[in-house]
C-alpha cells in the first residue's frame, strides 16, 4: 500500500441489476480472507443492499448520511462483520436519498479511513447521475460489472466514458453471469466480443452460479461457499487486486474455452 | 441517441458554415452561462480548437463589457468570436462597437471561391476536426467541417458533421455526413457496421450479416442512392 494507505476500489455499471452489490459483498469478503484490512461502503443512498447481502442488515444503527450529517462519528457506524473482525460495512442511508451525500463528502470519509486499512471498496448504485458521481469521485481504482448482454455492455461503454472524463478511467472489467454452453451456442456474448466493444482490461470472468442467489438471501456470500465456482471466481479477483497474477480458471471442465479465454489475454489490448 | 438532458441547459452548440453556433440561454444568468461554456470548452478542448464562434444571445441585452469579457474568454481558449445574433439593439451595438460580424446568412462566400479566380498552388484546406480517441456510447461530436476520429465510434456515439467523416477504426455508433444537406460527403471507415448511417438526406442501416471479414468501406450518394463500396484507391 502507498503512502495514501488503503486503495479506494469503487464498483459501478451503469445498468442495474448486473451484480454491482454482489461482487462489492464477495470481494469484501475475499480481500477479508486474505487477511487484508476492509471497508465496504454502499453508496446507494436510498436503495439499502449491501447490508443484506453481507448478513448485517439487523447492526445497523448509524449510516453513511449519519455521518456526513454530524449525528454520529465515523466508528460507530461502521459495522464489524461477524466472521471477519477486519471487514467493515458503513450502510447506506434508507430514508433519504443521493442528494444527501456530495463527491466531496465521500473523499473526505474515504481519506479518514485510508490510514487505517488496505481497501475501501464502494458500491455505486445504477445510471449515471448523482450517486454515480459520489461512489466514483475517490476511486483509485474502478471495476465495471456488466453481463454478456447487448445492453449492459452498451451501458458499461458509457460508463467507461464517463470515467475516462472525470480522469477515472479506463477502469476494469468484470464480466459477471457468464454462461459457457450459451455462449457455445452462439445465444451469448464471449469475453472476446465484449472487450472487442470495450477495449478495457478484464480482471474477472464469473460464471453464472444457481448458488449466489440463496448466498445472497441468506447474508452470506458466495465466496464463502468452497464449492462455488463464483466464489472462486470472486476469490481469484480479490488476489488479482492484490497484485497476484492468477490465470482465468476454464468457464466449464470442457477446456477448450479457456484456449480461447488465454489467447484473449496475451492478445487483448486496451486503449 | 445521446442523453441531451445530462447537458446543461445553459446553452446549446451547433456546427454552421461559418464555424460553431453557440445560443446561450435567454434567461439563465450570464455569469453561470459563461462559467458553464468555458467549462464546456475546457473539457472538450480538442472540438472547440481553433474554431470561429458565432454567439446568439436571443434578446437579451448583453452591455459591451461583458461581450468583450466573453470575446476575451473564448480567445484565452484559442477560439475567434466572430458574430454576435440578438434581438437586442443594445447588445448589436455592442458588438458592433467591438469590431464583429450581427448576422452570418450569406455574409460571406462559402467555400468554393469566386469563379474565374487565378489558380492557386495553395489548397486553403477546409475545416476539421481530429478526435484521438474511441467514442463511447452517449459521445456526441458536432461540426461545421469534417470529422476524422483515430478510434472506434462505439453504438450510442453519434458524429454530425456538415462535410466528411473518416474513422479510422470501428464504426458502429451513428454518423451522418453532410448534414447541411452536402450530398457529395462521404463517410469512410476501416470496419463499416454503423447503427445508422446519414449522408444528407440520405439515410441507412446496417445489414445483420454478423460475422464478415472487417474491410475498410466507403459510403457515399450516387445517382440518388446511397452506396457503400470497399475501399480502393
Amino acid at each position: 500500500m502507498g503512502a495514501r494507505g488503503a486503495k479506494v476500489v469503487t464498483v459501478t455499471s451503469g445498468k442495474g441489476g448486473v451484480g454491482k452489490t454482489t461482487t462489492t459483498a464477495n470481494l469484501g469478503i475475499a480481500l477479508a480472507q486474505l487477511g487484508k484490512k476492509v471497508v465496504v461502503i454502499d453508496a446507494d443512498v436510498g436503495l439499502r443492499n449491501l447490508d443484506i447481502v453481507m448478513g448485517l442488515e439487523n447492526r445497523i444503527v448509524y449510516d453513511l448520511v449519519d455521518i456526513i450529517e454530524g449525528r454520529c462519528n465515523l466508528r460507530q457506524a461502521m459495522i464489524k462483520h461477524k466472521q471477519f473482525p477486519d471487514l467493515f460495512l458503513i450502510p447506506a442511508a434508507q430514508t433519504r436519498d443521493k442528494t444527501a451525500v456530495s463527491p466531496a463528502d465521500m473523499i473526505q470519509i474515504t481519506d479518514k479511513l485510508r490510514p487505517e486499512f488496505d481497501f475501501i471498496i464502494v458500491d455505486s448504485p445504477a445510471g449515471i447521475e448523482r450517486g454515480f458521481r459520489n461512489a466514483v469521485a475517490p476511486a483509485d481504482e474502478v471495476l465495471i460489472v456488466t453481463n454478456p448482454e447487448v445492453s449492459a455492455v452498451r451501458d458499461a461503454d458509457r460508463i467507461i466514458g464517463l470515467l475516462e472524463a472525470y480522469q477515472k478511467g479506463p477502469g476494469k472489467l468484470i464480466l459477471n453471469r457468464v454462461k459457457a454452453d450459451m455462449i457455445r451456442k452462439g445465444e451469448m456474448l464471449s469475453a472476446d466480443d465484449v472487450t472487442d466493444i470495450l477495449a478495457i482490461k478484464i480482471v474477472g470472468i464469473v460464471p453464472e452460479d444457481e448458488q449466489v442467489i440463496p448466498a445472497s438471501n441468506s447474508g452470506i456470500p458466495v465466496t464463502l461457499n468452497e464449492n462455488s465456482r463464483a466464489g472462486l471466481a470472486f476469490r481469484n479477483i480479490a488476489r488479482r487486486l492484490c497484485g497476484e497474477d492468477v490465470p482465468f480458471m476454464p468457464l466449464n471442465e470442457g477446456g477448450g474455452f479457456f484456449q480461447k479465454i488465454a489467447r484473449l489475454f496475451t492478445g487483448g489490448q486496451s486503449e | 441517441m445521446g442523453d441531451r438532458r445530462m447537458l446543461e441547459q445553459t446553452f446549446a452548440i451547433k456546427g454552421i458554415k461559418e464555424g460553431l453556433l453557440i445560443a446561450l440561454s435567454p434567461t439563465e444568468e450570464w455569469q453561470q452561462i459563461t462559467a458553464a461554456l468555458a467549462a464546456r470548452i475546457d473539457q472538450q478542448s480538442s472540438f472547440f480548437a481553433g474554431a470561429r464562434i458565432t454567439v446568439d444571445v436571443g434578446e437579451r441585452p448583453v452591455p459591451k463589457y461583458e461581450l468583450s469579457s466573453l470575446k476575451a474568454l473564448l480567445e484565452r481558449r484559442g477560439l475567434t468570436l466572430w458574430a454576435v445574433l440578438s434581438d437586442s439593439d443594445t447588445t448589436i451595438d455592442a458588438a458592433q462597437a467591438l469590431d464583429l460580424k450581427t448576422s452570418t446568412a450569406n455574409t460571406i462566400p462559402g467555400r468554393e471561391g469566386a469563379d474565374g479566380s487565378e489558380f492557386n498552388p495553395e489548397e486553403d484546406g477546409t475545416p476539421g476536426v481530429m478526435i484521438r480517441r474511441t467514442l463511447r456510447s452517449g459521445r456526441t461530436v458536432h461540426s461545421a467541417g469534417h470529422v476524422v476520429v483515430y478510434g472506434d465510434v462505439n453504438p450510442g456515439a453519434e458524429i454530425i458533421a456538415a462535410g466528411d467523416i473518416i474513422i479510422w477504426g470501428k464504426l458502429r455508433g451513428n454518423v451522418h455526413a453532410g448534414a447541411d444537406g452536402d450530398e457529395s460527403a462521404v463517410v469512410c471507415a476501416l470496419d463499416m457496421t454503423p447503427n445508422q448511417l446519414r449522408i444528407a438526406g440520405y439515410i441507412t442501416t446496417s445489414p445483420p450479416d454478423k460475422r464478415r471479414k472487417p474491410r475498410p468501406e466507403v459510403a457515399s450518394i450516387r445517382n440518388n442512392q446511397m452506396i457503400v463500396e470497399t475501399w480502393q484507391n
